[in-house]
């Protein structure tokens, strides 16, 4: 059951060849098998998930179930679910029950789908190897001593190891496209405004954007249809209808001209890595793309800016976080300073510590001229430098992460070294366009990933573009051998 | 730049963050480290460009000033730390 695609599930769920109980039960029972060696999960929903598949169930007795009425999915632990946890992996939320649901999720819930639990991440999303977790590390099903990516890491773990048929991510600097890449999974971050951010706990309101990791495209494309679309409760959302992104995944690729920045194969990029990105890219000649080289001048800016921009929208979002309304409280605070600091002191983190204060120092008197307006300024370059490549290619390809998956602890000590994990997939995030990566093969048994860029609102042409590559590979199939 | 204990302590406390004092010279290094990082942004001359602060360049929608949302104080305080007749409770401020 567990290798099926979300059509085969529904087409199964349909035809009354199992039900949605028994199709969750089968994957609560992968996930109590496995969560124990992944640590995938902060919160198994068994009860939940069961009752939402009686639902299910009905619906499709009655023929009033949609396509993925009755599959079960597992949410990232950043989206609100009404009576579940929703902790961000951190301890300040260790004992917050949402009283509402995220909007993503009241769209999965209305479509009938079923939630397994909440996926395990790095620490209100800062981090790229889910190691920041209050929870602890996570780790990736293909080398269980190496990190899944983060910060959709235990999204990612859960794909992988095919503990459910598909999850739900959230990506601010590449945290569904990196750990899409380390662990073969197809991962895509849509064009910033297209799917609500309302219940999504926040970390930098203007770079956010949440999306599916998958098994495949086609699945990728069947879980955005449900996520993607206007929200009047978003101020950001993005008033524009959404096309069925499975109408258009077979189109021809005859003639698409494909962009490769030669500022994504410098040296940092590691020589296997590259070879097997350049293979990858053969096969959409075959497939009749044309290639040219192209330029992204200010790519460099990127992860600089990054580190300005992030960290300063994160002091502002987390300083809702005050042990006053909800969340964690110290104990026995002696004025209402010590409340603050002590709560948010013991509540947070290193790592969340760590951007709050470089946030808040961008931001101080003084300051804020030489960090964050300068941060803005570059991101216009950086925006500006794709918006010239458009004119002249369809698509942008390149590697999604510098190296396949390192080792647990292996960075952990050096901030600067795990900020460079996610060095060309910040880029697509300042600019606010749509990303993707996609499984193109293996280094020495890991998994390595093509990451595709697009121009605004051209995720149907991406899912397009990574689904006939995917008709013609069979690299997103693999599944680790302990996990088959 | 090379940020020190006192920038440290300072930089704690606009962000009300409770810090340990053992862990203050490894703030000091890593945060210098991140912004010697950030300050290659210095290298490209910037004087003429636009800040952008927003992907699409959106402007804020309105909408009808009218009440939507129901009264869920109970719910809302239901997860609250220290509540007492519908307020939230905090240490006292004025004496």
């Amino acid at each position: 059951m567990h290798n099926k695609s979300l059509s085969e599930l529904s087409a199964s769920l349909h035809q009354g060849d199992f039900t949605s109980a028994e199709l969750t039960q089968h994957y609560l029972d992968r996930i109590n098998k496995y969560n124990g060696e992944l640590n995938a999960f902060i919160t198994v929903a068994d009860e939940h998930a069961l009752k939402q598949a009686e639902a299910a169930d009905l619906r499709l007795q009655q023929k009033t179930a949609g396509k993925l009425t009755g599959i079960p999915l597992a949410h990232k632990d950043i989206f609100c679910t009404q009576g579940l946890r929703t902790s961000s992996a951190s301890k300040m939320l260790d004992n917050f029950i949402s009283p509402y649901d995220a909007t993503v999720v009241e769209k999965i819930n209305a479509a009938g789908m079923v939630t397994l639990g909440k996926t395990n991440m790095d620490e209100f999303a800062m981090g790229s190897s889910n190691e920041t977790s209050f929870y602890g590390p996570v780790k990736n099903p293909w080398d269980l001593e190496r990190v899944p990516g983060g910060s959709s890491g235990g999204s990612a773990a859960t794909m992988a190891a095919r503990l459910a048929p598909i999850a739900t991510g959230t990506d601010t600097g590449g945290s569904i496209r990196q750990p899409a890449s380390l662990c073969n999974l197809t991962g895509l971050k849509p064009t910033y405004g297209r799917v609500s951010r309302y219940g999504m706990i926040a970390f930098a309101s203007s770079l956010d954007q949440a999306g599916p990791l998958a098994a495949s495209a086609e699945d990728a494309a069947l879980l955005l249809n449900e996520m993607a679309g206007f929200d009047e409760r978003d101020s950001t959302s993005v008033e524009r209808d959404v096309p069925d992104y499975t109408a258009t995944l077979s189109d021809s690729l005859q003639g698409l001209k494909i962009g490769l920045p030669k500022e994504f194969f410098d040296e940092g990029l590691d020589s296997d890595v590259a070879a097997t990105i350049e293979t990858a890219i053969k096969m959409y000649e075959s497939l009749g793309a044309t290639i040219r080289e192209i330029t992204l001048p200010n790519s460099a800016l990127a992860v600089p800016t990054y580190y300005v921009v992030a960290p300063a929208e994160c002091s502002s979002n987390l300083s809702r976080m005050d042990g006053v309304r909800f969340g964690h409280r110290c104990d026995e605070p002696k004025d209402l300073d010590d409340l603050y600091a002590r709560s948010r002191g013991e509540g947070f983190g290193e790592e969340v510590k760590r951007r709050i204060m470089m946030g808040t120092y961008a931001l101080s008197a003084g300051y804020y001229d030489a960090y964050y307006l300068k941060a803005q300024q570059c991101r216009r370059l950086i925006s500006d430098d794709f918006k010239q490549a458009f004119k002249e290619v369809d698509v942008i390809m390149g590697p999604t992460a510098p190296t396949t998956a390192f080792k647990t602890g292996e960075k952990t000590d050096d901030p600067i070294a795990m900020y460079l994990a996610d060095i060309y997939t910040i880029s697509t995030n300042l600019a606010g366009l749509p990303g993707m990566s996609i499984p193109a093969g293996f280094v020495n048994g890991l998994p390595v990933g093509l990451q595709l860029i697009g121009n605004y609102f051209e995720e149907a042409k991406l899912l397009n573009i990574a689904h006939l590559y995917q008709q013609a590979t069979n690299w997103h199939q693999q599944v680790p051998d302990a996990f088959q | 730049m090379s940020l020190d204990k006192t920038d440290v302590e300072k930089i704690a406390h606009l962000a009300r963050l409770a810090i340990d004092d053992d862990a203050i010279p490894y703030y000091a290094r890593d945060l210098t480290n991140i912004f010697k990082l950030v300050e290659q942004m210095e290298q490209v001359d910037t004087s003429d460009i636009l800040p952008m602060a927003h992907p699409l360049d959106a402007h804020q929608r309105l909408r009808s000033d009218v009440v939507k949302e129901t009264d869920q104080r109970e719910l809302f305080q239901s997860i609250a730390p220290k509540t007492d007749s519908g307020v939230y409770l905090v240490p006292q401020v004025i004496e």
